[in-house]
């Protein structure tokens, strides 16, 4: 018969194509949750610089580590690059990361921000902050996180959904700091206050800030940063909380060498280029993000923000308590 | 009798084609009407207008000596109490036969309603698939339904679109007996539409040949065969052929058959020579008959042998013989000429 | 939706290739079904648990209102539009019935982003309108302005069915009704609905179905359904089994949905009852029933189509500059070539699908395209999920075959190709391109198939003489739904794209994502300007 002639010839011909890309030698794969325009431009100079094609796909965070978790040891993947600490946390706590010993990870980024255990590496810091309208508000009137929660602010408060992992996060990090009960009382405050439904997006945060639909949010700076650079004139400003006490809350986005990696040296060679000051000026100024080597030069958009003291904790305690921060704000009805 | 059903000088048009025209036609109540005519010759436009579905450009419609339809008044269809019968059936699938048969009662009353449908489906034989649809039922059958539904709510005048078109021969023959003793019996005042003379002649009382949008001749069904009004009724109702004819001296008129005493129909023309119709029977075969024509083709029709004969002097005739006289094509056989109603055109 | 096929013995019951490939063709759909399904055999307690005491009760009812929500609204607009543009006669209807399919090309989360950019309290128009002490529109984002956005996407699947069985039934209906006493009203609810009602529910299963699997409209919304839990169970708890466990229940809702729809029609057959010899003849409406009808039908075209396309224009004016680069043309091309190998495939699998039911019209092949055509209510992350893992398998085992053979290591070799793309698209788009053809096959009477034979014809060269030409309408539409459909695909897109297969959808994604919703407009209007082709080609076979 001939269609298991074809059959065959079709099998044979998938697994050779299959075969084929995989022995492209010179290359490194990277599976990306950050957004392609943001990583291309550094992946094309990289290449340009060392001659190592660099090939990625970008999507969802959790789409893309399961699919690495699904491909197993065949996997093409050599580096998950995705955003939020949560998320490289619970790659690593799936197995999907390989510790790699690197001197010069270990020396351009604090220890704050990236795994106790070197399996993934913080790329870039985001604050997430408050921002309020300048019209509206005074500097003076605001001071942390759970003072957002407090009467003043009832019906002037606008969120982000729960839904995102940097609320998630952010959450985790207030277990972190004030314990289970106290979080979610901060939490329920919170929700108490809304001036609307949270938003699907940070930008729209803002922009209803400034519209006046509500006076204060919480966002992350580089949305702040976005959008004022597209329009200028809005009343908008960050304000950062808790300066006396245990300072702004910051996340990463950041990069791990994937247990299945083909490329293991190249991989980490890339690694190490990205946590370079050349290279990290390039990765925090293209999403207006803080770089996380302290010799890279920050975007003057950035700078312009001030400066501010961050909390500490190693970023990586909000992957642990990310599902418990996700039950906390769904208890306190925070959508 | 009052008239029923009354259509003075109706015209009716689709854009520009007008597809009625001069249309007159009177039905007596009780009385069965037929309208007979090619396809597209306007009869269906005619009942549609007769239901209200067609605006009517000019003329007046009349109904118990009440006006449906002129111009500027049209009774919607839904208030002339005329029942219609649709060329497929239009059964509603998503309804039993009962509740199809039941869904022009406009009554209230479930127990009057439940008689009523029952004593019809009944009468119509359908009392024992009345919980069927519309789709598991025969063709036969569809057909009865579609009749009992629009008898049901016991309409002044019903109208039926080609009711046996879609059925076999013989389904047609029988049903169209039975359709008329029921019509008859429940005193029905119908008009129907048809492009089959054996159903019109079968069920009608009166029958109007249709062409181009005009009834040309409304008569009974004998006047229509033996004596019809134009050669278009001629041509399409039976068979038949024109024969040159003479008109001579005394009146009589005289025929490649001969010289034919009978009854001149219609006016005679004017000029001395014409053309006569010769009906099939009229040329009737005999043996001894001195007068010889050759077969020429042959058609057998179960009780009779149709013939094609050639006269000596070029004519064609047909002759139907009854079918033990075997002739085979070639032979010359006698024939007389027996013509009741000398139709001359 | 199956429409039931009657007649016990349509054609000799032996057992076929047709049917065989049908069940074939089940099976593998069963395997990421199954694979979802079967999650119940592990345990995901703790995040059921917090899923009941927190969230549960909210999800359903919310679910259950947008189900109903939006299946009446688009029952509503559909059927009434379908009616005015199939029977009656107004001016402008021509121009109406093909544009009112348009909105098909937008996908739900598009028009979401769109109106609540619109609507929603910092947009332009609401500053303006409060500025100008004008009344403003408040709490679109509600389950209200979900409803409205999706019903207005989707309401052209209910007027494409709905129109299929007006157009040829629907004034014949009326006339007998009127034959037998009745109001052109009361025939129209009492005849002409009822009789369309297979063709309604079809649409609205499909409806439904979106509604269910959406998740890009209702997070955009941050509306809370089952598909956000099921994402929320996922990326949140990291728990793909409770994922997969809430998806299950969401093939059971679709089939308890399918379930219904099969009893209602019972012993009904619905097959057009009268002929096509009336098409022509519409009801002509005069005065304001006209005036009605033409504002309706222009109501309903601007809000669904003109505004949102306008909206979207002057979004693209505003970020051309820096968004457009030639990589659109990777993103276009991408798009257009799953959409097409995806619609040709479909068709060839929905074809031979439909010839299985027609040669065995019996349970099992109702139960087999039943399963078949299970896909369109997963949302399509989940279905990825339920693909990736057996292909993930399936790839382990040739690696492991070639290995031996070959002596090489081979890559993965299935996985991150675009087969396994087109083969969650096939899965996932299986019903439109099934509906589509197989109502087409019904109009292929017995009586065709019989006087075909008679003539020496069966087999394929009936197929390719008789059949084709006759199933050449549903073939089109089955591959144009389908190509906008691929198109508009965003979850399965994303998860199973190999490497450098970017499309239209997946740049609306990322740029959404951010709430860079002027940005997303370039993306979105090149996929609507292509999406609207195949539409308008579908609507130009779809009438006179």
């Amino acid at each position: 018969m001939t269609g298991k002639y074809i059959a065959m010839l079709i099998m044979v011909a998938i697994v050779t194509l299959g075969v084929i890309p995989s022995t492209f030698a010179d290359e490194v794969v990277v599976y990306s949750a950050r957004k392609e325009h943001l990583i291309k431009p550094l992946f094309d100079l990289y290449t340009k610089e060392t001659g190592t094609k660099v090939r990625y796909i970008t999507g969802n965070a959790g789409a893309l580590m399961q699919r690495i978790k699904a491909e197993g040891s065949r996997t093409r993947a050599d580096i998950l690059l995705t955003v939020d600490a949560g998320n490289l946390w619970h790659a690593a706590d799936e197995g999907l990361f390989q510790p790699v010993k690197s001197r010069v990870l270990e020396k351009n980024i604090p220890s704050h921000l990236r795994d106790p255990g070197n399996r993934w590496f913080g790329l870039s810091v985001r604050a997430r902050t408050i921002a309020y309208n300048t019209d509206r508000v005074s500097p003076e009137e605001l001071s942390t996180y759970e003072d957002l929660g407090s009467p003043k602010w009832k019906g002037r408060l606008i969120l982000r959904t729960s839904k995102k992992v940097y609320n998630q996060s952010l959450t985790a990090m207030l277990i972190v700091e004030h314990g289970l009960e106290k979080t979610e009382d901060i939490i329920r405050s919170w929700v108490h206050n809304l001036s609307t439904e949270p938003f699907s997006s940070d930008t729209k945060v803002l922009e209803s800030i400034a519209a006046g639909q509500g006076d204060v949010g919480i966002i992350n700076t580089y949305y702040f940063g976005r959008l004022m650079k597209k329009k200028p004139g809005l009343p908008l400003a960050l304000f950062w909380p808790d300066q006396d006490g245990n300072g702004v809350h910051v996340n990463i986005s950041g990069a791990g060498v994937t247990t299945h990696a083909r490329h293991r040296g190249k991989a980490m060679k890339l690694l190490e280029w990205l946590s370079t000051p050349a290279a990290q000026t390039i990765f925090a100024d293209s999403n207006m993000e803080y770089p996380v080597h302290s010799d890279a030069k920050l975007h003057s958009i950035v700078k312009s923000w001030g400066s501010f003291r961050e909390n500490l904790i190693n970023v990586s305690r909000g992957g642990e308590l990310q599902a418990e921060a996700i039950r906390l704000m769904d208890r306190a009805g925070y959508r | 009798m009052e008239p029923l059903l009354e259509m003075k000088d109706i015209y009716q048009a689709y854009g520009k084609n007008l597809v009625i025209r001069n249309l007159f036609l009177t039905l007596k109540k009780g009385q069965i009407g037929c309208l007979l005519g090619p396809s597209g010759c306007g009869k269906t436009s005619v009942l549609r207008t007769i239901a209200g579905f067609e605006k009517i450009l000019s003329g007046e419609i009349m109904l118990h000596g009440k006006s449906v339809s002129r111009n500027g008044l049209s009774v919607p269809p839904e208030k002339r109490r005329i029942g219609m019968v649709f060329q497929d059936y239009a059964l509603f699938p998503h309804l039993t036969v009962f509740d199809n048969v039941a869904f022009g009662l406009k009554t209230d009353n479930k127990a009057r309603k439940l008689t009523l449908v029952s004593e019809l489906l009944e009468k119509m034989d359908l009392d024992r698939i009345s919980e069927r649809y519309p789709h598991e039922l025969s063709g036969g059958q569809q057909q009865r339904v579609a009749l009992a539904r629009s008898l049901a709510p016991g309409p002044d005048l019903l109208l039926m679109d080609e009711p046996f078109s879609n059925l076999d021969a013989t389904l047609r023959e029988s049903l169209s007996l039975s359709v008329r003793k029921i019509l008859k019996e429940s005193g029905a005042t119908a008009l129907m539409v048809t492009h089959n003379q054996s159903e019109a002649f079968a069920m009608a009382d009166e029958i109007g040949v249709m062409y181009e949008g005009k009834i040309i001749q409304w008569d009974s069904a004998y006047n229509l065969y033996h004596r019809p009004n134009s050669l278009i009724v001629a041509d399409f109702v039976g068979d038949g052929v024109l024969l040159p004819a003479v008109i001579n001296s005394n009146g009589k008129v005289e025929t490649a058959l001969g010289t034919l005493d009978g009854e001149t129909v219609g006016p005679v023309p004017g000029g001395k020579t014409a053309k006569i119709l010769i009906r099939p029977e009229d040329a009737v075969h005999e043996d001894d008959s001195p007068q010889k024509a050759q077969v020429v083709d042959k058609a057998f029709r179960g009780a009779s042998i149709l013939y094609t004969l050639l006269l000596p002097g070029g004519e064609k005739v047909l002759s139907l013989v009854p079918s033990h006289h075997k002739h085979p094509i070639g032979s010359h056989i006698g024939i007389r000429a027996e013509v009741t109603d000398l139709v001359l055109f | 939706m199956i429409i039931r096929r009657l007649g016990s013995n349509l054609l000799p019951a032996r057992p076929s290739a047709w049917r065989l490939f049908a069940a074939l063709f089940a099976a593998a759909v069963m395997i990421p079904l199954s694979i979802i399904l079967l999650s119940f055999t592990k345990p995901a307690g703790d995040v059921w648990r917090h899923l009941s005491q927190t969230l549960l009760t909210d999800l359903i009812i919310n679910t259950l209102k947008l189900a109903i929500g939006v299946g009446t609204v688009t029952a509503i607009l559909g059927v009434s539009l379908a009616w005015l543009t199939a029977v009656c006669e107004f001016p402008g209807r021509k121009f109406f019935t093909w544009s009112l399919f348009l909105p098909l090309a937008f996908p739900t989360y598009v028009l979401a982003f769109v109106f609540l950019g619109m609507l929603d309290y910092s947009s332009p128009l609401q500053i303006l309108l409060r500025q100008h002490s004008l009344p403003t529109l408040s709490g679109f984002r509600s389950s209200w302005g979900v409803i409205f956005v999706m019903s207005l996407s989707l309401y052209p699947y209910v007027y494409l069915l709905a129109r299929d069985a007006f157009s040829t039934q629907g004034k014949r209906a009326l006339e007998a009704a009127q034959s037998l006493g009745h109001t052109k009203t009361e025939g129209f609810f009492k005849v002409a609905l009822p009789m369309a009602r297979p063709w309604i529910a079809g649409g609205l299963m499909l409806v439904l179905m979106e509604v269910l699997a959406d998740f890009g409209a209702v997070s955009i919304f941050n509306y809370d359904t089952f598909t956000t839990a099921i994402y929320k169970a996922w990326f949140g708890f990291f728990s793909l089994t409770a994922a997969a466990q809430l998806s299950s229940i969401l093939v059971v809702f679709a089939l308890i949905i399918l379930g219904i729809e099969n009893s209602l029609r019972s012993r009904m057959q619905f097959t057009s009852m009268g002929r096509d010899a009336f098409r022509k003849e519409r009801l002509h409406l005069r005065g304001a029933m006209k005036v009605f009808a033409v504002s309706y039908a222009f109501l309903i075209l601007f809000v669904s189509f003109v505004v949102p396309v306008i909206q979207l224009i002057l979004w693209t004016t505003a970020s051309f500059r820096y968004e457009f680069s030639s990589r659109y043309f990777d993103f276009l091309g991408h798009s257009l070539v799953l959409g097409i190998i995806t619609a040709a495939i479909i068709c060839l699998l929905a074809l031979i699908l439909s010839y299985a039911g027609r040669h065995h019209p019996d349970i099992l092949s109702s139960i087999l395209t039943r399963i078949c055509t299970m896909g369109y209510a997963l949302p399509g992350t989940v279905l990825a999920i339920g693909i990736f893992i057996p292909v993930a398998a399936a790839d382990g085992f040739l690696a492991s075959v070639a290995g031996a053979l070959l002596n090489v290591e081979p890559g993965p070799v299935l996985q991150g190709t675009i087969f396994v793309m087109v083969a969650a698209y096939i899965v996932r788009f299986m019903a439109p391109g099934f509906n589509s053809i197989d109502s087409s096959m019904r109009r292929i009477t017995r009586s065709i198939d019989e006087s075909a034979r008679t003539l020496g014809s069966k087999g394929l060269p009936m197929l390719y003489r008789i059949h084709l030409p006759i199933l050449k309408g549903g073939l089109f539409s089955a591959a144009a739904l389908v190509f906008v459909d691929v198109m508009k695909e965003m979850p399965i897109t994303l998860m199973t794209r190999p490497f450098g297969w970017d499309t239209l959808a997946v740049k609306i994604f990322e740029l959404t994502s951010e709430g860079e919703w002027e940005r997303a407009a370039l993306p979105a209007l090149t996929l609507i300007l292509v999406g609207i082709i195949p539409v308008a080609l579908l609507t130009r076979q779809a009438d006179d």
